[in-house]
């Protein structure tokens, strides 16, 4: 049913975006683009689409908030043989994923990005970030804790590790954590006494993977699981629980603009990364924008201006050091970045290799241990 | 009817004839059909709207939960060679399978196809995603061996224009000289006899110029083959006699003739162990031989918790196990859910139905009005009440009777979902008991009562069966949505209060396991179309009334 709309609705917009993109010489005059809403869209509104249109006058943009279901829906337009989105914003696992099926343009970072001001090569300022042929990076997010300072127990200190979360004698209360293996496992097998450099390789074992969950059943009864970002916030708002795991930019929405009793805990957050692709079969001339508009939006600048809106890392080694002041709370962001020496102490990075292997096996035992 | 007409028909000496002279039979046939063609042309663009827009999108993707051409079509001459391997004698297949995977694997990196494979064949063997992914980086070790020594002898054996006068036949090779830019490329033409000479080579280099013609659209001319022609041209030459030909690059071809006895060579068997070592792994070999076939019922044997093997379909292993559990537990909670309505509607129905009209009519609005609201929303209000600290819990705490530390769990398990799912299908379940109540005579409970009923006899023995048919409607459409759920038992149903539909939705959306979600789907509709037979040899779908 689902399918068939996704189907229907992509046919109808095609249908209507032919007409529109027929009269683009070389270049089409819109674009439509494809992120996750909220505050994150429109810091990319602000950053990058305003100034771009500013600079290309005549040229239309449109969101569309569907990066959630980017993968299945560009699945079904591709069969469709009517793909709609110019642009879309996605994390670094979806992007893998996309190129593996062949629905994502690949990228020639040198060609198609631009270089930092200094003339370092687009490949080399963005490093070992590029880490699918097709995916340009944006931002460096991170999965991390929150807790309500107003909740810690009286005579413990504040949670300041990542075993605080596992430890309910001395922290009770309920926990939000999200509802899928990914992060939750690492976390379990390191509070378990696992090595940070074992952990992958332990976790690919039956044993290590019942030794994490085994460790997960220590709090089971007390998470509460999340399938959105933003829950955490509402949950960590409404005194629901006491700490919970979510996106870095969402706690710091929740911290400084909302100004809620919440407390970062950075402990073995876990980096990933978020950016665009282009999908593939794009007709010539969306393509030509579609790149050119990637361009503009992934140079040093833009990714900079773009931490004034929301606490990401800009994905580029040359735009960290012009991060500056929030827009309109005038903080100073560099502390409030996931990337900040004091806040990076220990961490891990989502590791994409790994988790394209082992998803759908571990998900499967995952999903049956939650079912229990 | 047909008992009666039967003998009167046999006693007839001949047909009973029109006005025309044609059989009576006949000619009412003719205008019947007539008629019925006229009212189907007057559905005609219903049902055709119907059939492509909801049968043909719902039969595709459940068709896909049987699907498995992937395999062999990104590998078939590995399939083909792989059919006769036995699992049982040998760890790993021999070279000639090897050799088939090098080709075939060449071929489909080339054209991006082996990472979807990887992908595919995942969901079946944990690792094969990034055995494939790694493998297609790494293949041309293997054909770089022979690639580097045709370039040693002779540059031309990595330069385009030779290659395609040697393969293509003369009139294409002239065609494709005249072609420019923008042209449609001519079709790719072997060279005759070359098929005969250089089979291997031939079939190689038709791939890659059907690739580069069809879909890179580039000139032959200009694009330098793929280095994994020169091993075909590498194990023709070995093999072939090549003195006798004459063509194009005759020349360039018997230097060539005569050096490939001194190569050095490599074995694809080896050269594959040597990329991974998985690729000598029987369990790689036999998930590869066990999807071959163009259908699968794996799908299948995945969503009721089992797995494909070597010895048949074998169980998982318990910690496996989800499907049947969530099948269960989405028919237990639909039931709950159907029973809740019928409790809680049924009051209200009759009250909607018994009560003067301006009093109805006001109740009426108030079992419309959240029917109207947004499903999200209602959903959304379920959990500022029922939380722990929500509404309900703080109220409870205020008046004493639940203590601050021990609030009641109502959401986030399987209460949460009842509660929720019960308020949002309740009005489907008030709508048809209120119009099947409203066409009872009140007269009856009356007739009933005046007769010496109790009002509860009046109500059980008169009352009650009359309402059964929209009980019954109200349970089926309850039921039957309830079923299907996904928002709902997402947001409130935390661990133990979703539905086998969040699952389906998850392999639809984030796993891309289409084949999977279409098989789950299939036995969902499966089991609500018997169930739905089931309901109507018990209650018997007539006796159903929506009004």
């Amino acid at each position: 049913m689902k399918l068939s709309k996704t189907l229907l609705a992509s046919t109808a917009l095609v249908a209507a975006g032919a007409t529109a993109y027929a009269a683009g010489h070389g270049m089409a005059d819109s674009m439509t683009l494809v992120s996750w809403g909220g505050a994150y869209q429109s810091s990319q509104q602000n950053a990058y689409v305003e100034p771009y249109l500013a600079m290309n006058e005549g040229v239309t943009s449109t969101w569309d908030e569907s990066s959630a279901e980017a993968v299945a829906k560009l699945r079904a337009m591709n069969e469709a043989g009517n793909v709609t989105w110019d642009v879309v914003d996605v994390v670094a696992a979806d992007a893998i994923r996309l190129c593996d099926e062949g629905l994502a343009l690949e990228i020639d970072p040198d060609e198609d990005l631009a270089a930092a001001p200094d003339g370092t090569s687009a490949e080399d300022d963005f490093g070992d970030l590029l880490v699918s042929d097709c995916f340009i990076p944006q931002i460096v997010y991170s999965t991390t804790f929150g807790y309500r300072t107003d909740m810690v127990p009286e005579g413990a200190a504040a949670p300041s590790q990542i075993c605080d979360v596992f430890d309910l004698e001395t922290y009770p209360g309920k926990r939000a954590l999200e509802k899928r293996p990914i992060n939750n496992m690492e976390w379990a097998l390191l509070c378990d006494g696992v090595a940070k450099a074992d952990v992958y390789d332990v976790l690919a074992t039956d044993e290590g993977q019942d030794q994490a969950l085994a460790k997960l059943d220590t709090i089971k009864d007390s998470v509460i699981w999340w399938n959105a970002g933003a829950d955490t916030p509402q949950l960590l708002a409404d005194g629901e629980v006491f700490i919970g795991s979510t996106y870095n930019g969402r706690l710091f929405a929740a911290i400084e603009e909302q100004k809620q009793p919440i407390g970062m805990m950075w402990d073995a957050q876990v980096f990933d990364l978020d950016g665009w692709i282009i999908p593939a079969g794009l007709p010539e001339d969306r393509l030509a924008r579609a790149k050119d508009f990637v361009k503009f939006a992934t140079d040093t600048q833009r990714l900079a201006d773009q931490a004034k809106y929301i606490s990401y890392g800009p994905a580029r080694a040359s735009s960290a050091p012009l991060v500056s002041t929030h827009a309109e709370l005038g903080i100073e962001m560099a502390p409030h970045m996931p990337t900040d020496p004091e806040n990076s102490k220990n961490t891990f990075l989502y590791n994409y290799e790994f988790w394209a292997d082992y998803r759908d096996d571990i998900d499967a035992k995952f999903q049956a241990w939650l079912a229990q | 009817m047909s008992d009666t007409s039967a003998p009167t028909e046999t006693a007839q000496s001949g047909p009973m004839l029109a006005a025309d002279g044609t059989p009576l039979k006949k000619s009412l046939a003719r205008a019947l059909r007539r008629q019925k063609l006229r009212a189907l042309l007057l559905i005609a663009p219903l049902l055709i709207f119907v059939l492509v827009s909801f049968v043909a999108p719902i039969a595709d993707m459940l068709f896909r939960s049987v699907e498995n051409q992937i395999v062999s079509e990104t590998l078939p001459r590995t399939t083909n060679a792989l059919a006769d391997w036995d699992a049982d004698a040998s760890d790993s297949p021999d070279e000639p399978v090897f050799e088939a995977l090098f080709y075939d694997f060449f071929l489909a990196q080339e054209r991006k196809l082996h990472t979807r494979l990887g992908t595919r064949l995942n969901y079946e063997m944990t690792g094969m995603s990034s055995l494939m992914r790694q493998s297609g980086r790494k293949v041309d070790d293997i054909s770089d061996v022979y690639f580097d020594q045709f370039d040693d002898l002779d540059k031309n054996w990595d330069e385009a224009e030779p290659w395609a006068q040697l393969m293509g036949a003369p009139d294409w090779v002239a065609k494709m000289e005249g072609w420019e830019k923008g042209d449609r490329l001519p079709a790719f033409k072997l060279a005759p006899g070359i098929a005969d000479l250089l089979p291997k080579t031939a079939e190689i280099y038709g791939e890659f110029a059907k690739f580069t013609i069809n879909e890179d659209e580039k000139s032959l001319l200009k694009e330098e083959p793929w280095g994994v022609v020169h091993t075909a041209l590498y194990q023709d030459l070995m093999a072939a006699d090549v003195s006798s030909y004459t063509g194009p690059q005759a020349e360039m071809l018997k230097t060539a003739d005569a050096a490939v006895v001194g190569f050095e060579t490599v074995g694809f068997k080896d050269g594959f162990i040597e990329i991974d070592e998985d690729w000598g792994s029987r369990e790689v070999w036999t998930t590869i031989q066990m999807y071959s076939p163009a259908y699968t019922n794996g799908y299948f044997l995945n969503a009721v918790d089992m797995q494909k093997t070597v010895d048949g379909p074998q169980m998982r292993d318990e910690d496996e196990q989800i499907y049947f559990t969530l099948f269960k537990r989405t028919m237990f909670m639909s039931l709950v859910i159907t029973f809740s309505c019928i409790l809680l509607g049924y009051p209200v129905a009759w009250l909607l139905a018994n009560l003067p009209s301006r009093t109805a009519n006001l109740l009426m609005i108030l079992v419309l009005l959240p029917f109207w609201t947004s499903l999200l929303v209602r959903t959304s209000a379920w959990k500022v009440m029922l939380q722990q600290q929500g509404v309900i819990n703080d109220v409870l705490v205020w008046m004493g009777l639940v203590a601050d530390e021990s609030r009641l769990v109502m959401i986030n398990n399987q209460l949460g979902t009842i509660i929720a799912m019960t308020h949002i299908l309740l009005p489907f379940m008030i709508l048809p008991l209120y119009s099947v109540m409203q066409t009872i005579p009140p007269s009856y409970l009356r007739a009933a009562k005046s007769l010496g009923a109790t009002n509860w006899t009046a109500f059980w023995r008169v009352y009650f069966p009359q309402s059964v048919p929209g009980i019954g409607a109200g349970s089926i459409l309850v039921f039957i949505l309830a079923i299907g759920y996904y928002i709902t038992p997402e947001i409130v149903g935390g661990t133990t209060g979703t539905f086998i539909s969040n699952r389906i939705a998850y392999h639809i959306s984030s796993s891309l396991n289409w084949g999977l979600a279409a098989a789950l789907g299939t036995i969902l509709l499966g089991v609500v179309l018997l169930l739905y037979y089931v309901y109507d040899k018990i209650v018997g779908i007539d006796n159903v009334k929506l009004g």
